[in-house]
């Protein structure tokens, strides 16, 4: 059965499009058919971050309106052929995203692919609210700071009461990825810890993704970094975060500082 | 590291506990003043005002209603604070 996966944080540039991007990838080379959803309608972002830029025809609301098929719309990835993208639309805006219309374009998502990943537009409003309501589970991305904890908290309790899920009496499956991580700055009591930050939100932690400057060398290339550079440290622990969304109990790697003592000296004073 | 720190003439202090403390607080706050929970406070406390107004005069603001929600206990705490001089004698 198909899995809607939100891609969620309240606070905006903390790194909700890189995961996406990212774990989509990650979780479609096991082999599973995966499509990734820009919901962020007027500041599309996805297509660029994946380097399918160019191959935009139609998109997110011109399928809601009825102007072109979900088919036509739906870009294929070159790089992994299980790997599919649905662009948001970049002229229109958020008010063209009508409940009806996300309902029905996500029950034909559902019935084509094993995992809908979307991509929600920063904020608390009515993009970021339909890019959840049909979620099975969540991921709320969050930097250790505390603007963005704080955001997360909110996130957090709209996910206990404004998905469809939470109208049902269910609970929609909640998972915290701790993103932009320097353990260096960590270990000097300069950033929140990984346990604070777990304790205040308390949810359950899917991984930590350490800052790197992979991340924006993949960008630059458009390609999640989980292909563009495998065996790079964000790479991999977004890979090992997306076997833990596939059931696989693994233990979560914490970055650990990877520059010698002189380095770090440096770098303090200036 | 602190060591170091204070030799190159930085704070020993951290600022990562400040955060968590500053976060702790007022996430403490917040949750509670979320959607229905505060309207079902400012109808307790509406209410609660409204009987003791018809026997004492008290202000609105010296009634307060406060929800702290924990893991196995939540606790409702009202606090009245009377006026020293209207209070009632209580002689028959």
């Amino acid at each position: 059965m198909a899995k809607v996966l939100v891609v969620t944080s309240g606070k905006g540039g903390v790194g909700k499009t890189t995961s996406t991007a990212a774990l989509g990838a990650a979780l479609a080379q096991t082999g599973q058919n995966v499509v990734v959803v820009d919901f962020d309608v007027g500041l599309r972002n996805l297509d660029l971050v994946m380097g399918a830029e160019r191959r935009v025809v139609f998109d997110l609301i011109n399928v809601i309106q009825g102007d072109a098929k979900l088919s036509q719309a739906l870009i294929r990835d070159k790089r992994i052929e299980t790997l599919s993208i649905l662009p948001a639309s970049q002229t229109r805006d958020k008010d063209a995203l009508t409940a009806e219309g996300v309902a029905s374009v996500m029950a034909q998502l559902r019935e084509k692919f094993d995992w809908v990943v979307c991509d929600s537009p920063a904020g608390i409003e009515r993009g970021a609210q339909l890019a959840m309501y049909h979620a099975d589970h969540a991921i709320v991305v969050t930097n250790p700071e505390v603007s963005s904890v704080r955001d997360s908290d909110r996130i957090i309790g709209m996910l206990d009461s404004t998905t469809e899920k939470a109208k049902g009496g269910g609970k929609i499956e909640k998972h915290l990825l701790l993103t932009r991580y320097d353990p260096a700055r960590a270990a000097r009591g300069e950033m929140l810890r990984i346990e604070d930050v777990l304790e205040i939100l308390s949810i359950p932690l899917l991984g930590i993704i350490p800052e790197s400057e992979e991340v924006l060398r993949a960008s630059n290339l458009g390609a999640p970094v989980t292909l563009s550079s495998p065996d790079s440290p964000p790479a991999r622990a977004y890979a090992e975060a997306a076997r833990r969304l596939e059931g696989e109990k693994l233990e979560v790697t914490v970055p650990v500082e990877r520059k010698g003592l002189l380095a770090r000296l440096f770098k303090g004073k200036s | 590291m602190s060591l170091f720190g204070s030799f190159f003439g930085r704070s020993s202090k951290t600022s990562a506990p400040v955060a968590r403390d500053r976060l702790q607080i007022l996430l403490a706050h917040e949750r509670t003043g979320n959607g229905n929970e505060s309207d079902l406070l400012n109808k307790l406390q509406a209410e609660i005002l409204e009987v003791i107004k018809r026997h004492i005069a008290v202000d609105q603001d010296k009634v307060q209603v406060k929800l702290d929600r924990g893991n196995s206990v939540s606790m409702l705490e009202i606090d009245i604070e009377v006026p020293e001089q209207m209070r009632p004698s209580g002689r028959p």
